[in-house]
């Protein structure tokens, strides 16, 4: 069920080819609806291997690291960034040499606060070092933008890494700290979409205590908070009738994590999907019928209506709250664009998290 | 609304009444239109030739890293680079031959390549993802395509035996360049891992300083607001629009002198009209209706002179600037809907400027006012002073120009100021020479006949000032032309020493040509030759690799040279600079020059600078055998051959047999003498041909003025015929005048026209080209000039006088009742 999320990003990572030809086209995407054929397969028993797993695995079409993280800077003013990594094979085979390389690479950047929204992107060939992944010590990177770990870094747990970023008006640095192992996502790390039969390998990381040091116009402020990571991959693309999604992830104050979504079709009908991730680590999926989200308020954010608020309630945990984003335009105009910014919410929980808002 | 109908219809009669009027009205604005249009049509072609262009050179308008001593560096240096946060994009460059033919290589990084390189064709929307998976694509321009009778999607071998990627047409790019992935020109060059520069992007964030990164190993070029290419081409368009503007002003001269004789005649008309109740307000109005509706037809008739004279000159306009700056632009003509736009307006606004003192006066006059005679003398002694000191104030300003100026607008400024000034200055030159006449002129016929040539000055000035600037210009440039000429003739004979050249496919095929020629008899010499490209202080050089030879040492001309240049030359530690580099470098005989070479600097003693006509590169000339001991990679395909001059057909025979050599890999010394002079012939074709334009524009004003003047002169002319004097008399008399008149505006144009050419030469030569020619004088072709404009003032004044001659006396008769 978290392959829908899969299919997210999927999206994302699909679309980068097309985004560097500065064509952000959603039928264009449809030539990765044809088939997988000559990339690997997901399929269910797959034993997780780390540090291995941590790295790329070229074989399979789309993969990425992705970060968000919920912070408070040194002033009490609370921030969000994002730092993501994706991996595209532009065709199956054995890995070229050098410039034949057939991996190309895409990283999202950005910084939220109350009173603005930063961003960047950027772009680049694999096989010739200008951005890749290396699993031990970890070392993701693309041009100064990195997640890199150590010697001390434990495998389990992803624990400690660093991370940084910057853009033209912005810049960030973060160290990030984990003391429970990464969670498995969906059945064992198998991560399948029910209905359509389409699956990723997915695991997690949304312990991360985050501290470093965030600037925004030159100004530097420390900052500390909760980061979350997904780690995913897969050959398959996402399915034509789908138009976007909706989706969360919560940092509750209780300890617990929860992971949400809604994935909208063209016939109107939406399918919402979750899974609760306890404060010791174990993942309980629930229902999509168990899921009511509800659009609260909309923006006008670069020509589209965006919902930014949303009441959602789990009534089988007795779980209601309502979710407002910290800064409502944080709108990613990148080759591929999208909202991605963080919330806060309060109700029967209280919290932050993130919320990103695809296909509008 | 009817009325102003009538109105129009009146005015428009006078037009059937005066055909040939009408039509100097008409030519004239066509004529001005034509060549304005159609040299904006050149310029507009070659200009987005030059957009493209400026893509494929990897973005002459950006910030670029290059190798501080060398023509590549290593890829790590980019990986360093974009891992410290600069946004850089690779690119590698080189040529590679293909049946023969060679062409520029260009390896780019689609995924880096900054979206603002100049104004780059957007190579990444031709689909990404096939031009950088394998097998690729090898982007050409239809023109190349059709260059290598190829198809799209083949896949020609290059000289090495290395297969292209498929050739996919990008409609944006030049001729005679491949653009391919980075990877795959790595690959083609032989250059693994290697770069030629480094375009840099827009900066998203702070980038470490640069020596930090990669230490002295790669310098910054900053995007210098004018290359040099782009510098040498402007200095060509300058030139073409400076001709264009001149005919254009010549074409109206033409409109105005005939809108201001249809006025003058169409006075008691306009009188008439508002005698019978139109409004002055009506009838201007309508006057400039008339004027512009007449404007927009021939504007539009212009616009496709202009289309066509552009389409003729295109070819050579291509041809000159291939041959000039090695600049390629193709050979055919699209025009912007904004070129149609702008060609009507600025034929309608010429026209309205050109009609402008005609109009005001037709708005200011009153009712009742009477045809008056010019009070010629008063108007015309305060136009002529006006006129002298403005034009003493403009040659002040050549003067100035001349002194403090440093750049080529600034030798155009020189040119354009002095032309300007002379034209200005010459009525008040021939007044003077007329009142000269006058003063040593007995009897009345004589002295009638010098006050009225005074007389007519102000209506003939404009046609004079047409005939002189279109005269002075053709002096000038025919003078250029013609030193060119010959100095380059001269110098080819001097370096094309050898007789036979011959241009091996690569290196196996040139040593079994040299084995081959060491067995053959005729054979007196065997001159190896050799050329590699580096960069000596940011600035693309050529290396020139010459054999030791005595011919060499006869016949290589040199400017300035040290003792025993020749001998210095062989150890391979000194070199000869061509003129321009010496100029742009700033390097004289003596010094010493640092080359990067692949195993090091080449430390370089100069010791002779020679012309090096027509090369945009600069070039050094070294020892053949150390250039390839220094660049090993020099390609040892060229050789040239000392054969007797009657075995050299039998002996370009049998090596074509041997070696399937073409045409284009063998010849003999004539052929390529020829070739080269034929190529250079054709970069002056534009010039003679806009030339000899702007002399028949001027010809046309000549011809328009005087008839223009020759009914305005009836009324001075008819008392001359009552007290007795015959028509073919008074006729012989008009001749005469004109033709005096005209020789002194021609012998005025001789050395006005000698100075145009010292300024091209002097100044706007070496400032475009970085050269200067010696300076030479040719008096037959002067002569011939003088005549022809004499001839084309001739024929301008015998229609009119023929007119005079054979008109009836009671015309004469009747001038007398109508305007006296």
């Amino acid at each position: 069920m978290s392959a829908d999320k899969l299919s997210r990003r999927a999206f994302a990572g699909g679309i980068a080819a097309l985004a560097l030809a500065r064509r952000a086209h959603a039928q264009g995407y449809a030539g990765l609806g044809e088939a997988a054929d000559g990339f690997a397969k997901v399929t269910p028993g797959k034993v997780f291997a780390f540090p291995a797993d941590h790295g790329p695995h070229p074989a399979f079409r789309i993969e990425w690291w992705y970060l968000t993280a919920n912070l408070v800077d040194s002033n009490g003013a609370a921030c969000g960034l994002q730092w993501t990594l994706f991996r595209q094979a532009a065709k199956p085979g054995p890995q070229g040499e050098g410039w034949a390389n057939q991996q190309i690479w895409m990283a999202h950047a950005a910084v939220t606060r109350a009173d603005t929204h930063r961003f960047n992107e950027l772009f680049s060939r694999g096989g010739i070092g200008q951005a890749g992944v290396e699993a031990k010590p970890l070392a993701a990177w693309i041009d100064d933008w990195e997640m890199k770990g150590s010697e001390r870094t434990d495998d389990r747990s992803l624990s400690p890494v660093t991370l940084k970023a910057s853009g033209t008006d912005f810049n960030y640095a973060l160290t990030l700290e984990a003391d429970r192992p990464v969670v498995l996502q969906g059945d064992g790390g198998y991560s399948r979409k029910s209905e359509r039969g389409q699956a990723s390998y997915y695991y997690s990381q949304p312990f991360y205590r985050a501290r470093g040091t965030l600037s925004v116009d030159d100004k530097p402020v420390d900052v500390s908070g909760e980061a979350w990571m997904d780690r995913e991959w897969s050959s398959q693309p996402l399915d034509t009738d789908q138009t976007g999604w909706d989706w969360l992830s919560l940092h509750l104050s209780s300890g617990d994590k929860l992971m949400l979504y809604r994935l909208r079709q063209k016939d109107g009908k939406d399918y919402p999907f979750g899974n609760w991730i306890g404060a010791d680590g174990r993942t309980q999926m629930i229902a999509g019928g168990d899921i009511q989200m509800t659009p609260k308020a909309t923006v006008d954010v670069a020509g589209r209506k965006l919902p930014v608020e949303w009441q959602i309630a789990i009534p089988s945990r007795s779980f209601s709250i309502a979710c407002k984003p910290l800064n409502p335009r944080a709108w990613m105009g990148t080759g591929f664009s999208y909202w991605e910014g963080p919330i806060s919410f309060t109700g029967t929980h209280a919290g932050v998290g993130y919320l990103e808002l695809t296909g509008y | 609304m009817r009325r102003a109908l009538w109105v129009l219809a009146v005015l428009l009669s006078h037009w059937r009444r005066h055909r040939m009027q009408f039509a100097t009205l008409l030519i004239g604005l066509i004529a001005a239109t034509a060549l304005w249009s159609g040299v904006q049509a050149i310029n507009q072609q070659a200009r987005s030739a030059y957009d493209r262009a400026a893509a494929t050179f990897g973005g002459v308008r950006t910030a670029t890293l290059v190798a501080s001593n060398a023509a590549t560096f290593p890829q790590d240096l980019f990986i360093k680079l974009r891992r410290a946060g600069w946004p850089v994009s690779p690119v590698l460059e080189g040529r590679v031959q293909i049946n023969g033919r060679a062409m520029r290589l260009l390896g780019i990084e689609p995924v880096t390549l900054p979206a603002d390189v100049g104004n780059a064709p957007r190579l990444g929307a031709a689909d990404l993802s096939s031009f950088v998976a394998a097998p690729g694509q090898t982007l050409v321009a239809q023109e190349t395509l059709n260059d290598l009778h190829e198809q799209d999607g083949a896949t020609p071998s290059i000289s090495s035996g290395a297969k292209l990627p498929p050739l996919h047409v990008q409609p944006q790019l030049v001729p005679d360049v491949l653009v391919v992935d980075i990877g795959v020109a790595q690959r083609l060059l032989n250059k693994p891992d290697q770069l030629s520069r480094l375009l840099i992007g827009e900066a998203k964030g702070k980038p470490a300083q640069l020596a930090s990164v990669v230490g002295d190993q790669l310098q910054r070029v900053e995007p210098t607001a004018e290359t040099e290419l782009e510098r040498l081409t402007d200095s060509f368009h300058l030139n073409l629009t400076a001709f264009g503007l001149l005919s254009f002003f010549v074409g109206l001269f033409i409109v105005n002198s005939a809108v201001g004789l249809a006025f003058e005649q169409r006075l008691p008309m306009l009188r008439t009209l508002r005698a019978c109740g139109a409004s002055a307000r009506l009838v201007n109005t309508v006057l400039v209706v008339e004027l512009v509706a007449l404007a927009l037809v021939a504007g539009l008739i212009g616009l496709v002179c202009g289309y066509f004279i552009a389409a003729a000159l295109l070819p050579d306009v291509a041809a000159s600037l291939r041959g000039l700056y090695g600049a390629q632009i193709p050979g055919q003509l699209t025009l912007k809907p904004e070129w149609w736009l702008a060609g009507i307006g600025i034929s309608v606004a010429g026209a309205l400027v050109a009609a402008a003192t005609s109009l005001i006066k037709a708005v200011r006059m009153p009712v009742l006012a009477t045809a008056q005679p010019y009070a010629w003398q008063q108007r015309q002694r305060r136009w002529l002073i006006l006129q002298s000191v403005a034009a003493c104030a403009v040659l002040a300003v050549a003067l100035l120009l001349l002194h403090y100026g440093q750049s080529l607008i600034a030798g155009f400024g020189v040119l354009a100021a002095l032309m300007f000034g002379a034209a200005l200055i010459l009525p008040a030159f021939l007044e003077i020479l007329l009142l000269a006449g006058q003063h040593f002129a007995r009897g009345p016929l004589a002295l009638w006949f010098w006050a009225d040539s005074r007389q007519q000055l102000s209506g003939l000035s404009l046609a004079l000032m047409a005939l002189l600037l279109a005269l002075a210009v053709n002096v000038g440039v025919s003078t250029m032309v013609e030193t060119f000429s010959r100095t380059f003739v001269g110098w080819l004979d001097g370096r094309l020493a050898a007789d036979v050249y011959i241009s091996a496919a690569d290196n196996a095929q040139g040593t079994a040509i040299r084995n081959w020629l060491k067995d053959r008899s005729e054979v007196q010499a065997i001159l190896p030759g050799g050329r590699a490209e580096t960069q000596v202080q940011g600035q693309p050089v050529e290396l020139l690799g010459l054999p030791d030879h005595a011919l060499y040492r006869e016949r290589w001309p040199l400017l300035e040279n040290a003792p025993r240049a020749w001998t210095q030359l062989v150890p391979g530690n000194a070199a000869f600079i061509s003129e321009q580099l010496s100029r742009r470098l700033n390097v004289r005989v003596g010094d010493v020059i640092e080359v990067p070479a692949p195993g090091g600097t080449w430390e370089l003693d100069i010791v002779g600078i020679y012309a090096d006509y027509g090369n945009p590169k600069g070039q050094l000339a070294v020892n053949v055998a150390a250039l390839i001991r220094q660049f090993p990679q020099t390609p040892q395909t060229r050789i040239g051959l000392i054969v007797p001059r009657d075995r050299i057909p039998g002996l370009i025979a049998a090596l074509q047999k041997q070696f399937a050599l073409d045409d284009r890999a063998v010849a003999d010394q004539a052929t390529v003498k020829a070739e080269s002079i034929r190529i250079f012939k054709r970069t002056f074709a534009v010039t003679s041909a806009l030339n000899a334009f702007t002399l028949g524009v001027a010809g046309i004003a000549l011809l328009t003025s005087l008839l223009t003047l020759a009914n305005s002169r009836l009324p001075q002319l008819a008392p001359l015929w009552a007290i007795g004097i015959t028509r073919p008399r008074l006729a012989a008399i008009e001749l005469t005048k004109t033709l005096s008149v005209a020789l002194f505006t021609s012998l005025l144009a001789v050395p006005l026209g000698l100075l145009v050419a010292w300024c091209l030469i002097a100044i706007v030569n070496v400032k475009a080209f970085g050269w200067r020619l010696p300076f030479h004088v040719f008096p037959l072709q002067l002569v011939e000039l003088v005549t022809v404009a004499l001839i084309a003032s001739l024929l301008a004044a015998l229609l009119p006088v023929l007119r005079l001659a054979r008109m009836q006396p009671a015309s004469l008769v009747k001038v007398f009742a109508n305007e006296r």
